[in-house]
């Protein structure tokens, strides 16, 4: 399973990279995007992977070791998902102005458009 | 011994002080300047009697002493000798600006600069440590770009500065390396415990490289061929600069550090060869340039490339006699340049050109300044009395003692010495005797702060050569002697009795007056035949060479900094990937060590709709299908992360996910359809830096499962989430209790992302006019 994920999140970075070279800025974003859930991919693999129970403390102090589910890079994506989805909508009204402003959504015209 | 510290500071402040000094005082302002020069002068004087009895100051602030860096000052019989004639010229050429400056708008500017000049050329010949000595090295080249620069609204001087400083700074790098690596081999910087270490620094195999580097230096900087090209083009600079520029810091710069590491480096074979030949054709081409030259300054400054010449030579020679001949060469020169370029300064003040032809018999109406020109134009040629005829009778004797190749030094040192005496004869009689003559008005006679420069320096060459006892055992002598202490004291006077080399004498002046009575008839050729058969020009050839670098590197910015955002991305993932991909080679992941689990039928299927979401994503070419199958893949990874025990997380990305879409769709009924852009090829190119990166951040996840490094910290939130937090659910726990301020943080990047939105959204911008 992990030797799939592995090829699964190497796909998701290809598709991410693939769309950033784009010209097209909405491309631009859904690259961002791929990225963003490649990386929490990747640090919930580098947590190691254990299928079943949610890590909960029990009341009695005792028996945590039992379940080795990492609950720390749980934490971090869960943090990540949040900022990421920020980062999207500011993104997403960002290309909206951007689109009113230029009339364009081609980016090597920004460039083209500072020679005229 | 923190004396001399406290006059460098003084002089530094003076620096600082001197424009408001030159506005409030007005008259007064260059002669106290001058003053403050002068007492530097008198305090380093009253050193010279116990410097004499071989005494050393040495006087050490730490810096950073593991890398051998320490401010030190050092003040032995060659540092006196060098920091005298700097403060004592700059005495007299402070005088002399404050009289030649004074129509100039941009005065106060001047005296600042030149008081820096003079600051940094005294510290460096008192550096007593190779580092100190190279910043102070590097400021006479920053001060002295400004200064040639100085009328900066003319783009000759412009140019004639930038190429003094990329010469000059460009050699300095180079002899800084240079002294970095002689700081390794010898292991300390400081010049009194580099003095003891010459044999060692000899015999280094790195010997070769350091000697080169420093060399670069030290003849970037005294003008030696093929570098001797930037000295003419900073006569640009306004005449007080020049005469200071050449008779006493600057170029002199390059020559002190020779003598400073004679014994250091001196003495081997290499230092031998490439001196002396650097030297004898710096002469000569000075010599022959300056004798085709029809303006004043122009003669000037190629007979100080001549005398830089002579005096690499002789340091290359580097005999007893030889050494003994550069320190007093190096005096007459400081003395007679000085003096001549003060007096080409007033020339140009008062008949309002330099240009030769035009201009003759100013005696008659400058009688003082033309009298101590003579002086110094006959210390020029080598004619007795003047210490002229002293020091250039030890260069002949110097070259007489050599056994093979002396000769052939002799003709060359006798022919430069006849062009010498020729161009003083030809100034002489053409400048300041016979009839007058001036384009325009006039000449006045010059004020008289224009003359007491000029007229002591004149009656010093003369005093000197007649009494020359006296300046030998207090200031020549010991220089000599801490070039090498084993030479024998020095004997000077004018007569020496019939011998060899006062033949050669009577031959050079015999010579001389004849190519002097043929100097109207040679020079015009000469002057026709350097500009029209020599075309090659050294400054224009390094102009070419700038523009070319520059047309280069433009290129070269254009090529890198293309202006479109992909291609910067594209260096960055391959440069990036390209790196990733070495280092994984060489430590490929061991498989077989993963603890693999083994994938159900949930997870293949999960894994098919993300990937297959992904190909779709890509491909596909309508906006709602790319964003629909985006959700896909969120989704997808929302549930991996269930059936893997992560059920707040899964939780969150479903809700961000579905937040997304919407927004998403909100947005793109507002944009165009995609258009494709690119080619088959960038689209192919473009998936094959894809999988390039894909393929790196696959071996990166292998490896990491791989590594365990540190005991996992969860445990601690673990062990604590109810004792300390009192909650359950750790992901929770950890989030708003342990790290809520890491949370707080995350809330705020939410609000602010929040308001950047509804800013955005709201912005009203008229169309057209839109930014």
């Amino acid at each position: 399973m992990e030797v799939l994920l592995a090829i699964v999140i190497g796909l998701l970075y290809a598709a991410g990279v693939y769309l950033l070279l784009r010209r097209s800025i909405v491309k631009l974003i859904l690259g961002i995007m791929f990225f963003s859930h490649a990386t929490n991919l990747l640090i919930f693999v580098a947590g190691g992977l254990h299928k079943g129970q949610p890590q909960f403390a029990s009341d009695g102090l005792t028996a945590v070791s039992a379940n080795p589910t990492d609950p720390l890079p749980q934490a971090l994506i869960l943090t990540a998902i949040v900022i990421g989805f920020g980062i999207t909508a500011f993104f997403l009204a960002l290309m909206y102005r951007f689109y009113q402003a230029t009339g364009t959504e081609d980016l090597d015209e920004l460039k083209e458009g500072e020679n005229k | 011994m923190s004396g001399l510290l406290i006059y460098l500071v003084i002089l530094l402040i003076t620096a600082f002080l001197a424009p408001m000094l030159i506005s409030r005082a007005g008259k007064a302002a260059p002669w106290l300047l001058g003053m403050v020069s002068a007492s530097g002068f008198a305090y380093l004087l009253g050193f010279a009697g116990f410097i004499s009895k071989g005494n050393t100051l040495n006087y050490t602030i730490e810096w950073l002493p593991e890398l051998y860096l320490n401010f030190s000052l050092y003040l032995d019989g060659l540092s006196l000798f060098f920091a005298l004639m700097v403060t004592g010229m700059g005495a007299l050429v402070l005088v002399f600006s404050g009289n030649y400056m004074k129509p100039y708008a941009m005065k106060h500017r001047f005296f600042f600069l030149i008081l820096l000049f003079e600051f940094a050329m005294l510290a460096l010949v008192l550096s007593g440590n190779l580092i100190t000595l190279f910043i102070f090295w590097e400021l006479t080249s920053v001060s002295s770009f400004l200064l040639v620069g100085f009328y900066h609204e003319k783009p000759e001087a412009r140019n004639a500065a930038l190429q003094a400083l990329l010469i000059t700074v460009a050699g300095g790098l180079a002899m800084m390396a240079g002294f970095i690596m002689l700081g390794q081999i010898a292991g300390t910087l400081e010049i009194n415990q580099l003095l003891k270490s010459g044999d060692l620094i000899r015999n280094h195999p790195h010997y070769l490289p350091v000697l080169l580097l420093i060399l670069a230096g030290a003849f970037t900087k005294s003008a030696q061929f093929p570098f001797h090209f930037w000295l003419p083009g900073a006569m640009q600079a306004p005449s007080p600069v020049s005469a200071y520029l050449h008779s006493a810091t600057m170029v002199k710069a390059g020559i002190y550090l020779l003598m400073r590491l004679s014994p250091v480096m001196g003495g081997t074979p290499e230092w031998k060869y490439i001196l002396t030949i650097t030297g004898a054709v710096t002469m000569i081409l000075g010599g022959y340039f300056a004798y085709s030259q029809t303006d004043f300054k122009k003669v000037l400054a190629y007979t100080t490339i001549s005398a830089l010449g002579t005096l690499v030579l002789m340091l290359g020679i580097d005999t007893d006699i030889s050494i003994k001949a550069a320190i007093i060469f190096l005096l007459v020169h400081a003395l007679y340049k000085g003096a001549l370029f003060m007096i080409a300064g007033l020339i140009d003040k008062s008949a309002g050109t330099r240009d030769l032809r035009k201009i003759g018999g100013l005696g008659k109406v400058m009688p003082t300044a033309s009298l101590a020109a003579i002086i110094s134009l006959l210390s020029m040629a080598g004619l007795p009395p003047m210490i002229g005829f002293i020091g250039k009778e030890l260069i002949y004797e110097a070259k007489f003692a050599l056994p093979d190749i002396g000769n052939l030094l002799l003709v060359a040192g006798v022919l430069t010495n006849v062009i010498m005496v020729a161009i003083s004869l030809a100034l002489i009689f053409n400048l300041f005797l016979g009839p007058l003559k001036y384009p325009g008005e006039k000449p006045k006679r010059p004020a008289f702060a224009l003359r007491i420069g000029p007229t002591l320096l004149a009656g010093i060459s003369l005093i000197f050569g007649l009494f020359p006892a006296r300046v030998a055992d207090l200031l020549l002598s010991p220089a000599i002697k801490s070039i090498r202490p084993t030479i024998d004291s020095l004997k000077l006077s004018l007569w020496h009795g019939f011998n060899e080399v006062l033949l050669v004498s009577f031959i050079t002046v015999a010579a001389g007056i004849t190519l002097f009575l043929l100097y109207r008839r040679v020079n015009p050729v000469l002057t026709k035949f350097n500009n029209e058969v020599i075309t090659f020009r050294f400054a224009d050839a390094f102009n070419k060479g700038l523009d070319m670098f520059l047309h280069l590197t433009k290129k070269k910015t254009s090529f890198i900094q293309s202006g479109y955002q992909r291609f910067y991305l594209m260096a960055i993932f391959i440069m990036t990937s390209l790196l990733a991909w070495y280092q994984l080679i060489y430590t490929w992941p061991d498989i077989e060590n993963i603890s693999f689990s083994k994938p159900g039928i949930y997870e293949i299927l999960i894994l098919i709709l993300i990937v297959s979401s992904t190909l779709i994503a890509v491909s596909v070419k309508s906006r709602l299908a790319a964003i629909l199958s985006l959700g896909g893949v969120g989704y997808g990874i929302g549930l991996l992360f269930v059936i893997y025990g992560a059920i707040d997380v899964a939780i969150t990305l479903m809700l961000a996910e579905t937040l997304v879409l919407v927004l998403f769709m909100v947005v793109v009924y507002h944009l165009p359809k995609f258009t494709n852009f690119s080619s088959n090829a960038s689209r192919l190119r473009d998936a094959a830096i894809a999988l390039l990166v894909g393929g790196f951040m696959t071996g990166l996840v292998l490896k990491a499962g791989q590594l365990n490094l540190n005991p996992k910290i969860s445990d601690f939130y673990v062990e604590n989430a109810i004792p300390l937090a009192h909650g359950s659910n750790i992901v929770n726990v950890i989030l708003v209790d342990f790290r809520a301020l890491d949370t707080l943080g995350e809330i705020t990047v939410l609000v602010i992302a929040a308001i950047g939105v509804v800013a955005l959204l709201k912005l009203k911008t008229k169309k057209g006019s839109a930014t």
